[in-house]
C-alpha cells in the first residue's frame, strides 16, 4: 500500500486561488452549508437538552453535483472509479450526486469545455469529469476536472498515476479533492478503518482483526481468530496498529506492523494490559495495566522501551486518549464512584474531572482537530454517543439506543464511526458512521458482525 | 494420596454440601449433578471426588455479582468457603479464577471490572487458606457470556467469577 506513488506532478489546471476574491457562488454556498451546521451545534448545546439536541435530518442542504461516468480505455474501470467518487461524496451528507439518467450532455472529451447551460438546467451546482487510461508502464493514469456550473469556471483539476490494484484509491483521492475544494476542509475518504470482525455464536464469538477502506470495501482479515482480539487502533504515523489479544490466555497489548505482519508484545507486565492507543507522534503507546483490583494508566516509549506510570489509584482508570498536541490525556475513571471523563497533563499531573452530566461517561476520544472529545454515555439503560468541548462544555448527543459504543474520528474530525448492537440473543454489532452534527447516520457494510472501529489518518 | 477411609469421609461431606447447594443451580450454572463420569463406587452419577467434575458439581465453581459490583454477596461468600475447603482438600490442583461482566457496559471498563471480580475471589480464597501460589486470575470482560439472551435476569448470570482447576476453562480461542 505504500507503493502508491501519487504523482501530483501535474498541476492544478486551475490557477485560481482558493477563496480568492472572486470566489464563486458555489464556494460561498458550501461555506454557508458548513456554517449552518455550526450554528445548529451552538443552538443545541444546552446540557438540559441533551437528548433533544440531535439535529434533525435534512437541515443541511447538500450540494447537487453531477458526476458523469468517467471515460477511458477500460470503460468499466473508469465507471467504477466515478462510482467510488459519487458514493464517497454522497456518504458525507454534504453532496447530492445527481441521477445520471437526467444528464443532457454525454461527456466524451474531458478537455472540451462542458456546456454549462445543460448542467445548470438539471440543477447541478458542480460538475466533475474524469478520464482513466493506462500509461506505457501499465499504470493507471487518472485525471479529473471540477467545474463550477454557475460561473463556468474550473475549480480544480489534477492528474496522477498509480498501480491498477489501487484503483479505488484513485476514486477516494478525487473525492477528497472535490470535498476540500468545495467545503474548505480536508477530506477523509482516502483512509481505512481497522476493526474486529465477529462470527459464530455469542457465547463463543470468534473475533478477528480486519481492515477495510472507510466505505467498507477491500476487507482484509489480519488475524486467524484462534484468540480473542479487541480494540485495535491505528498509529498516526506508521502503517501499524496496536490492539489487545489473549495470546496463550494472557491478555496483553500488542503491536502489529501491517506491511510485514510482524507482531510484538508491548512490554512484559505482571497484570493484564489493555485499552492501548498511540500518542500523536506515534512514538508512545498509552494503555491500562491491571494490578490487584485496580487498573492504572501507563505509557511506553516505543524506542527506549521505558515505561512510565501516569496514574495510581484504587480505581479503574482506562480508555486513555491524547490531545492532538500530545500535551493532555483524556481518560475514564470510576475513582469517584461511577465512570466519568477526566483530563490530565501528559506527565500524569493535574487530573481534573470533565463530565458532570447525568449518567456514566466512558471511552473518550480526542478529535484530530482538537475541538471535541467524543465519548460513550450510559443513561437510563441506554447507550449514547456524544461529543463535548475539551473544557467539558457544549455536550451534544449524536446518537442513542440500546447499545452504542466506542467512537472513532475521521481524519478531518467531521465524522465519527462507532459500533451498535441491538437487543436479542442472535444480535451482533455493526459499525455506523454519523456526522458531528448528529446528521447522516449510516451503517458501514461489513461481511459479518463488526465492532471496535478505529479510523486511520489520511493515507496520502 | 488418600486412604480409603478419608475418601469415604469426603464423599459423605460432599454429599452434605451438594444437598445444601443443589438449589443454587436453578440459575443455569455450568455444572450438572448427573454430569460427571464418576465410578460406581462413589454413588451413581456422582463425580469422582477430587476431580474437576466433582469441584464443579452443584455450581460450586461459580459466584455471581450485582451490577457494576465486585462485592461478594453472603451467598457468594458461602460458595467460596466451600470452594476453599475443597481446594485445600485437594491441593494438587492449580487454580484459575475467571472474572466476567455482563454486556451492559463498555468493553475496556468491563475488562477491568472482570479483573476486579476475579481478584476479589482470589483474595477471599487466599484468606480462607488456599495457597497464593496456586491462584491465578484472568478477566474476559464481556467477551464470554454464559447466558445469551436479552433481559435483566439473563445478564445477571454473566456477572460471574468462575473458579477453574488447572487453567482457564473458557479458552480464549
Amino acid at each position: 500500500m505504500t507503493e502508491f506513488m501519487t504523482t501530483f506532478a501535474l498541476t492544478f489546471l486551475s490557477l485560481r486561488q482558493f477563496r480568492s476574491a472572486s470566489a464563486s457562488a458555489l464556494l460561498r454556498r458550501a461555506g454557508v452549508a458548513l456554517l449552518s451546521g455550526l450554528v445548529v451545534m451552538l443552538v443545541t448545546a444546552p446540557a438540559s437538552a441533551q437528548l433533544t439536541g440531535r439535529q434533525s435530518e435534512g437541515s443541511l442542504s447538500p450540494i447537487p453535483i453531477a458526476i458523469p461516468e468517467f471515460v477511458g480505455d477500460n470503460p468499466q474501470l473508469a465507471i467504477e472509479i466515478s462510482n467510488v467518487v459519487a458514493n464517497d461524496l454522497e456518504s458525507s451528507g454534504l453532496f447530492k450526486p445527481l441521477d445520471r439518467a437526467s444528464f443532457l450532455e454525454a461527456v466524451r472529451d474531458i478537455n472540451a469545455p462542458p456546456r454549462m447551460v445543460d448542467w445548470r438546467s438539471i440543477g447541478a451546482d458542480a460538475l466533475t469529469v474524469g478520464r482513466v487510461t493506462r500509461d506505457a508502464s501499465g499504470r493507471l493514469s487518472s485525471e479529473f476536472r471540477l467545474w463550477d456550473v454557475a460561473t463556468g469556471k474550473q475549480l480544480a483539476g489534477q492528474r496522477f498515476a498509480t498501480a491498477e490494484a489501487n484503483w479505488r484509491r484513485v476514486g477516494h483521492i478525487i473525492a477528497d479533492q472535490i470535498y476540500e475544494r468545495l467545503t474548505g476542509e480536508k477530506g477523509y475518504f482516502d483512509s481505512r478503518v481497522v476493526f474486529v470482525d465477529e462470527t459464530g455464536p455469542k457465547e463463543k464469538r470468534v473475533k478477528r482483526l480486519a481492515i477495510m477502506d472507510q466505505d467498507g470495501a477491500n476487507v482484509r482479515v489480519l488475524s486467524k481468530g484462534s484468540e480473542i482480539v479487541l480494540t485495535p487502533r491505528f498509529s498516526p504515523t506508521r502503517n501499524e496498529i496496536t490492539f489487545m489479544s489473549y495470546t496463550r490466555d494472557q491478555p496483553r497489548v500488542f503491536l502489529l506492523n501491517l506491511e510485514t505482519m510482524q507482531r510484538e508484545v508491548v512490554g512484559e507486565f505482571p497484570g493484564m494490559t489493555f485499552a492501548p492507543r498511540f500518542s500523536p507522534d506515534g512514538q508512545r503507546v498509552i494503555f491500562s495495566m491491571q494490578s490487584e483490583g485496580s487498573s492504572s494508566l501507563f505509557e511506553m516509549d516505543l524506542r527506549t522501551r521505558q515505561t512510565r506510570r501516569l496514574t495510581q489509584t484504587d480505581a479503574i482508570d482506562t480508555g486513555p486518549s491524547y490531545s492532538p498536541d500530545g500535551k493532555q490525556i483524556a481518560f475514564e475513571s470510576d475513582r469517584e464512584g461511577t465512570q466519568q471523563l477526566y483530563l490530565m497533563n501528559s506527565d500524569g499531573s493535574g487530573a481534573r474531572r470533565l463530565s458532570y452530566g447525568e449518567g456514566r461517561y466512558s471511552t473518550p476520544v480526542w478529535s484530530p482537530r482538537g475541538d471535541y472529545i467524543a465519548f460513550t454515555k450510559q443513561l437510563s439503560g441506554r447507550f449514547l454517543i456524544g461529543v463535548m468541548r475539551p473544557d467539558g462544555s457544549g455536550e451534544r448527543v449524536l446518537t442513542e439506543g440500546f447499545h452504542n459504543e466506542g467512537p472513532t474520528w475521521s481524519p478531518n474530525g467531521r465524522v465519527l464511526m462507532f459500533f451498535r448492537e441491538g437487543q436479542g440473543s442472535n444480535n451482533g454489532a455493526r459499525i455506523y458512521s454519523v456526522d458531528i452534527t448528529g446528521y447522516n447516520e449510516r451503517v458501514i457494510p461489513t461481511p459479518s458482525f463488526a465492532s471496535d472501529p478505529a479510523w486511520s489518518p489520511l493515507l496520502n | 494420596m488418600f486412604d480409603r477411609f478419608v475418601v469415604v469421609a469426603c464423599v459423605a461431606m460432599l454429599t452434605a454440601f451438594l444437598g445444601a447447594c443443589a438449589n443454587k443451580s436453578a440459575d443455569g450454572g455450568s455444572a450438572s449433578l448427573l454430569g460427571g463420569d464418576g465410578s460406581a463406587g462413589f454413588g451413581k452419577g456422582r463425580a469422582m471426588p477430587g476431580t474437576a467434575e466433582d469441584f464443579k458439581s452443584g455450581t460450586r465453581d461459580l459466584v455471581y455479582f450485582s451490577s457494576d459490583s465486585s462485592d461478594l454477596t453472603p451467598e457468594a461468600q458461602q460458595t467460596l468457603v466451600e470452594q476453599a475447603r475443597w481446594l485445600q482438600q485437594y491441593p494438587q490442583h492449580q487454580i484459575m479464577v475467571e472474572g466476567h461482566a455482563d454486556e451492559r457496559g463498555t468493553r475496556e471498563y468491563n475488562l477491568a471490572l472482570g479483573a476486579r471480580r476475579a481478584q476479589t475471589v482470589r483474595r477471599f480464597l487466599a484468606q480462607q487458606g488456599v495457597a497464593n501460589a496456586r491462584l491465578r486470575t484472568i478477566s474476559f470482560g464481556k467477551e464470554r457470556p454464559v447466558a445469551v439472551c436479552d433481559d435483566i435476569s439473563c445478564w445477571s448470570q454473566n456477572r460471574r467469577a468462575q473458579t477453574v482447576l488447572g487453567g482457564a476453562a473458557i479458552s480464549s480461542r
